[in-house]
């Protein structure tokens, strides 16, 4: 993943399945049913009095994963993470490191190490020092730590700050004393609690591939909290959904965008049209849905474990759409009716259509072809359709 | 600042609605009123209009009641003493109508290195200021950061009770200790009746009482910055100090006490300053042998009505401690100012 992502031209865009390349198995882990999970986090809840912060979470991380949290605020991704420091005490269940149980271990003799999204940098010491910092616990030979700062502060570029301050420092080469002051303990797993949040826009997305680019330097596994999903969907090898304390998916970036499970993830991620309507037809290789709500029937070319009669919702995403002028020549999954808005952004244009029972469609199309003048204008009367592996079906 | 904010109080009042004095007390508007102008006239004389006017204030106040006493002081401490009404000689004199002596005495200086007594003083109230001083950081600061790390629910009402003392007054609470302390007082019956002493302790009247009186009264001055200072701490810091493999009390070490350092010394100059001329405690708790500055500034004053020296003993103890320190805090600031 991050390979492919710095290759990438540097723009957070979800993958889609033509993009996902087939990587050799040792990078999935998770696909290999032998793998042994590097950080296990096995039905593990928090609460703070009456409120339930992480509930039930089981959660297997493998080796030199970049891993994401990615939630809303109060989602309990941050609770979560903390447990993995041991800043909170899980109530109920049990997280293990490589093997180890770490219930009873506090903070400072955890092999784990993290930047906080404040930074944390301590004001009254120099980068070198704050850098040092975490060596010098350990009491290794002065000689040792010098060597280790050293490496660290040129993994991250900052050899000329070394004798600086915190507060004579840029917000983005703070961040990277962060960085560094985390890593040189080579720890088991670093965690990051909104690595980019404090950043601007521009230095943002820069950061972004080189915290990848650093990751794959050290080999370290990373667990990031981020409620950014671009962040997550452009960084992470997986991305955890959190909402209300519990996980709603795991997957690959292009799992959870392309596969979505629930209505929340799919809803979360992205943009998404839902059309809700009754399993008419299962087959092993097709669903049928009858949508009042779209005046359509949906073909969905994959199967459903839904039995005839059940709600479900169809989950269409909207550059997966097409739009046109004629009606087409599949009565399925083409919905008719009038363009509301149209937004046109240089490389695609969206399009918001009204259907006749009052719901929007948003509509993302690319424009392929030079336009002098608009294919599709307001109030035109249009046709929406999309193919049949394009939508998803969504029971909970 | 326009000078709008500055109109004259009848037009100010006249754009607000009727006057609301009660009857019969109309003339005191007039009065007001006049002062004010009166006000006005010198301020803009002294080209103090605006911004400039209350940029100013703090220091006509400092002018008013800090540097005039120090120059009355300065002036008598060059004086000789004299029998009458006020006791020493003036300065200048108007020998002839157009003449003016001014004698310059330094005898009262010279006599201060003369007689090892004033030296003595000195040093004596800089060791009991110094002691005093470590002694309240120690209690101090446990009690700060106590409370600093009180939930937030309980954190007003703990203050409070630091500050609470302040309702009474200085002297009652010193008094109250001399109850306290006296070899049939409180503490020396409790000891009695516990069995854990067979005859009273002889407390009063020794340098521990005057320690203990100290320490209690000049306690919150080094709990409330240390506290302004300890509760601004970013916790994520000792967070941070705890994931990098740092234990607790070298955390506690290495960050909390490094930079609550502004803290401790801002505390530690508010306890040590006043305790060096210190002179009811030393007065009403200490006996006659524990010599303190400022108990020898009142003997010179009161029972020996020796003005001229009493004022060099002041004067005298200003440059010696109080200069220094001044400039020591300058200094810091200078520091403060380049590093941000």
């Amino acid at each position: 993943m991050a390979d492919d992502a710095l290759n990438q031209p540097p723009v957070s865009r979800p993958p889609g399945p033509a993009a996902k390349p087939a990587r050799p198995n040792y990078r999935e882990p998770w696909q290999d049913p032998n793998a042994q999970p590097y950080v296990q986090i096995v039905g593990v809840t928090k609460t703070f009095g009456p409120f339930v912060a992480v509930d039930d979470v089981t959660l297997d991380i493998y080796r030199g994963e970049l891993f994401a949290l990615l939630g809303g605020s109060g989602c309990g991704k941050t609770t979560l993470l903390r447990m993995l420091a041991g800043f909170e005490i899980p109530s109920q269940g049990r997280i293990l490191i490589d093997g180890v149980d770490m219930s009873e271990i506090p903070p400072y003799d955890r092999p784990v190490n993290m930047m906080f999204q404040s930074y944390a940098l301590f004001p009254h010491m120099t980068v070198q020092a704050n850098v040092a910092f975490g060596l010098r616990q350990e009491r290794l030979p002065a000689g040792d730590v010098r060597r280790r700062v050293a490496e660290a502060l040129e993994l991250v570029q900052l050899s000329a700050f070394a004798k600086r301050k915190p507060h004579q420092l840029s917000g983005g080469q703070r961040q990277r004393v962060a960085l560094a002051r985390s890593l040189v303990k080579r720890p088991k797993l670093l965690l990051l609690d909104e690595p980019l949040a404090a950043l601007d826009a521009k230095l943002r997305e820069q950061t972004q591939f080189e915290l990848v680019n650093i990751q794959e330097q050290v080999g370290i596994t990373f667990v990031m909290v981020t409620h950014d999903q671009d962040e997550a969907m452009s960084m992470a090898t997986r991305i955890a959904v959190m909402d209300q304390g519990w996980i709603r998916q795991t997957g690959t970036p292009a799992e959870i965008y392309e596969y979505p499970q629930n209505r929340f993830v799919a809803g979360f991620i992205g943009q998404v049209n839902m059309f809700e309507g009754l399993v008419t037809d299962n087959q092993p290789d097709h669903v049928l849905i009858a949508s009042e709500e779209a005046d359509a029937t949906l073909y969905v070319s994959h199967g459903a474990e839904v039995p005839a009669g059940t709600v479900v919702s169809v989950a269409v995403r909207p550059e997966k759409m097409a739009i046109a002028g004629q009606p087409p020549d599949d009565r399925h999954n083409a919905v008719q009716g009038i363009v509301q808005e149209i937004a046109y952004l240089g490389d695609h244009s969206v399009y918001l259509v009204e259907l006749p029972t009052g719901r929007t469609v948003r509509v993302k199309a690319p424009n392929t072809t030079r336009m002098t003048e608009m294919p599709v204008t307001w109030e035109d009367h249009v046709w929406v359709t999309w193919r049949p592996d394009a939508g998803v079906v969504l029971t909970a | 600042m326009s000078r709008k904010g500055f109109l004259p109080l009848g037009q100010r009042m006249a754009e607000a609605g009727p006057p609301s004095w009660p009857h019969g007390l109309q003339w005191l508007e007039q009065v007001l009123e006049g002062l004010w102008a009166v006000c006005l006239v010198v301020l803009r004389r002294l080209g103090l209009v605006g911004r400039r006017l209350v940029v100013n204030l703090p220091f006509f106040w400092l002018a008013l009641f800090f540097l005039v006493p120090f120059a009355i002081v300065l002036e008598i401490s060059f004086a000789e003493s004299d029998f009458g009404q006020p006791p020493y000689t003036p300065l200048f004199e108007w020998v002839e109508p157009s003449a003016l002596a001014i004698r310059i005495n330094l005898g009262n200086y010279t006599f201060l290195l003369q007689d090892s007594l004033y030296i003595l003083a000195y040093l004596n109230s800089l060791k009991i200021a110094a002691i005093s001083t470590v002694l309240c950081l120690l209690i101090g600061y446990p009690m700060a950061y106590a409370i600093a790390r009180a939930d937030p629910r309980w954190r007003p009402a703990l203050l409070m009770l630091v500050i609470l003392p302040f309702w009474t007054s200085f002297l009652i609470r010193v008094y109250a200790w001399i109850g306290i302390l006296n070899s049939d007082g409180l503490l020396n019956n409790f000891l009695l009746w516990l069995g854990v002493i067979g005859e009273p302790l002889a407390i009063r009247h020794t340098e521990v009482a005057i320690y203990i009186g100290i320490v209690y009264s000049y306690l919150p001055f080094m709990v409330l910055p240390l506290y302004a200072n300890l509760e601004k701490m970013d916790r994520s810091l000792l967070e941070a100090a705890a994931d990098l493999g740092c234990r607790p009390i070298r955390a506690f070490l290495t960050v909390t006490l490094p930079l609550s350092l502004p803290g401790v010394l801002a505390g530690s100059l508010l306890v040590f300053i006043p305790a060096v001329g210190e002179f009811v405690i030393p007065e009403l708790l200490g006996g006659s042998d524990n010599l303190m500055i400022g108990k020898v500034l009142w003997d010179e004053f009161f029972a020996n009505r020796d003005w001229p020296v009493a004022s060099a003993v002041a004067i005298a103890l200003l440059l010696f401690l109080v200069i220094p320190i001044m400039l020591f805090q300058w200094a810091q600031g200078r520091q403060q100012e380049r590093r941000t």
